[in-house]
């Protein structure tokens, strides 16, 4: 039974990309030199949907984006995006995309009204044209005031936004967001997400890649995390936290110094592997009725002061250092 | 085709407009032109001799074909900026013609090149130069000068994309031109230089372009012929060109 399932795993990974998705990847490889940047990634965006990409820096996200945007050549593999193919109709698909990148590419010296208009014309139209769809889209991002200043006037938060606006001009039906809110305050990223969120209400695809697990959640209804090159898991968000096991038990050690027998002492009820820093066992368990007694039980027999404990649903976090074995954040430091 | 020109006339466009805002270049292309005559004209001048034609006839010339040379950097710097800023990942992801970023770049050049141009002409004028010649030597010269200059754009273009920084853009430029243009007869008449020099001179495409845009401007006899000048301006081109758009192409790709 295992290995039926396993071949028919096999064949689908060499199938033809998915009609039917707005995006769809299937075998996707690239390498940089000797480095193994993208290792046979499939991937499908069903439309009007989010898929969050998540995954430390390294991943690959940022090579993924760049292969189904046309601005790098995968080594081999298939996608389909907007119906067009890679490799094969590049041209075509890049009047049916919109690329917002981690770093504002917009023209510091020019207005926000001149990069759109530029970007306009580019796309082919003609001056007034594409500077009326500038105006409208300034005043969707609610930079009409600053339209007529240079953009290095702009705060992150600004830059940020017409940079998506950037995105939207031709009106795409898939966008790709690439880490669209690293390094905003908080208040800007709240903004931009409400954004996102229009546009996906709205009908548009988005392909989103990001390292906040806090971001995926709230925008994305699917969610791919991908490590060294690889698609390890993908599923909701809910889907991919009860893959880690359901509930987590988090204790808070009287003595930090104590971490090794309350691990030992918990061990019989651990669901995988725990984990503890400066005082805080986390473990994952598999049952939650009575969990607490139980290692409130077990912990006293083993003479480990407790100053605190508690049963917490698990949180993208736990996912991720659960699939890859190391954190998502810390390695994820530049 | 329609496409590529379209497209590159709003790059350029681009690149125009952006310039009266970044003060620093603006100063680069207008100011410093005019301090280099005033400089050599009246701190060099009087200790060179150049015979059958005044020093501020002889320099001028010279003094163009070196700052036109050198009007490529905006493009160096440009991209180099362009891409460390993402802009030409923006580019490239849309549907536009892909040479169109190489040449609306170089093509602004063109117009500050004829700008920075005008500015020395006139400063010439002030300090004691006058054309010697008819309006279409003139003119033939103006245009030996500003295709010179596109030429040299290209290169430029290339340095820019080869390295990481514009700061190593701005040295690798300076280090690979300013010598070149200073052991030819831009500044001083060939002849006073030093053999092993004097033979490097002799072969260097910036001699040989002075020389005839002296003989186009002021005309004082040139041992070259226009059709040489004109053939390195062709082949600086066929060079630089291509590979400037050979690394754009990997660096974007990869």
């Amino acid at each position: 039974m295992d290995g039926g399932t396993n071949s028919s795993a096999v064949s689908v990974a060499h199938a033809a990309p998915n009609p039917e998705a707005a995006i769809s990847a299937r075998g996707i490889s690239r390498s940089f030199g000797e480095v193994r940047a993208l290792a046979n990634v499939d991937l499908d965006v069903a439309r009007g949907t989010v898929l969050g990409l998540l995954g430390p820096n390294g991943a690959g996200k940022t090579t993924l984006v760049r292969i189904l945007t046309t601005l790098l050549r995968p080594d081999s593999g298939t996608a389909q995006v907007a119906g067009l193919r890679i490799p094969g109709q590049e041209a075509k698909l890049r009047e049916r995309i919109g690329l917002a990148g981690q770093f504002a590419a917009v023209d510091e010296n020019l207005t926000g009204l001149e990069n759109l208009t530029m970007v306009g014309r580019l796309y082919g139209s003609s001056r007034g044209a594409a500077s009326a769809r500038g105006r409208e889209l300034l005043e969707q991002f609610g930079l009409v005031d600053a339209a007529r200043r240079p953009v290095k006037t702009y705060s992150g938060g600004m830059r940020r936004r017409l940079d998506l606006a950037a995105a939207l001009v031709a009106k795409p039906p898939v966008l790709f967001l690439d880490e669209p809110t690293t390094g905003l305050d908080p208040r800007s990223r709240l903004d931009l997400w409400d954004v996102i969120e229009t546009l996906v209400s709205e009908g548009t695809t988005v392909l989103l890649t990001t390292q906040y697990l806090d971001e995926a959640d709230r925008l994305a209804d699917q969610i791919a995390v991908i490590d060294r090159g690889q698609v390890i898991a993908e599923g909701t968000s809910d889907e991919l936290k009860d893959r880690v096991g359901g509930e987590r038990l988090e204790v808070h050690l009287e003595d930090p110094a104590q971490a090794e027998a309350a691990v030992r002492a918990l061990a019989p009820m651990c669901s995988d592997e725990p984990t503890c820093s400066d005082g805080l066992v986390r473990i994952g368990v598999a049952h939650r009725t009575g969990a607490i007694i139980e290692a409130v039980r077990r912990l006293d027999e083993a003479d480990v002061g407790v100053d605190d404990i508690a049963l917490r649903r698990p949180t993208l976090d736990d996912v991720f250092l659960a699939l890859t074995g190391h954190a998502a954040e810390a390695e994820a430091q530049p | 085709m329609r496409r590529l020109l379209s497209d590159t006339l709003v790059v350029t466009e681009r690149n125009l407009i952006r310039l009266p805002r970044a003060p620093e270049l603006l100063l680069a292309f207008t100011f410093q032109p005019i301090m280099f005559v005033l400089l050599f004209r009246y701190v060099f001048g009087g200790a060179i001799r150049v015979p059958g034609i005044s020093y501020a006839e002889f320099l001028l010339p010279g003094i163009v074909v070196q700052n036109i040379a050198f009007g490529g950097f905006v493009t160096a710097l440009g991209l180099n900026e362009d891409m460390q800023k993402g802009l030409i990942d923006r580019f490239r992801s849309l549907p536009m013609s892909r040479a169109a970023v190489l040449a609306g770049r170089t093509s602004a050049d063109l117009f500050t090149n004829a700008v920075a141009m005008a500015i020395l002409v006139l400063t010439g004028l002030v300090i004691g130069f006058s054309f010697q010649t008819d309006v279409v030597h003139v003119v033939i010269g103006v245009v030996l000068a500003l295709l010179f200059g596109y030429a040299f754009s290209w290169v430029f273009a290339f340095l820019g994309l080869l390295v990481k920084t514009p700061e190593a853009a701005n040295s690798v430029g300076f280090i690979a031109v300013f010598p070149l243009t200073f052991i030819s007869s831009a500044f001083v008449p060939g002849q006073t230089l030093p053999t092993p020099l004097r033979q490097f001179a002799d072969v260097n495409p910036f001699t040989i372009v002075v020389n005839e845009l002296r003989w186009l401007w002021t005309g004082q006899p040139s041992p070259d012929q226009l059709w040489q000048a004109f053939a390195w301006v062709a082949f600086i081109l066929l060079v630089f060109a291509p590979l400037a758009v050979q690394r754009y192409r990997r660096t974007a790709g990869t």
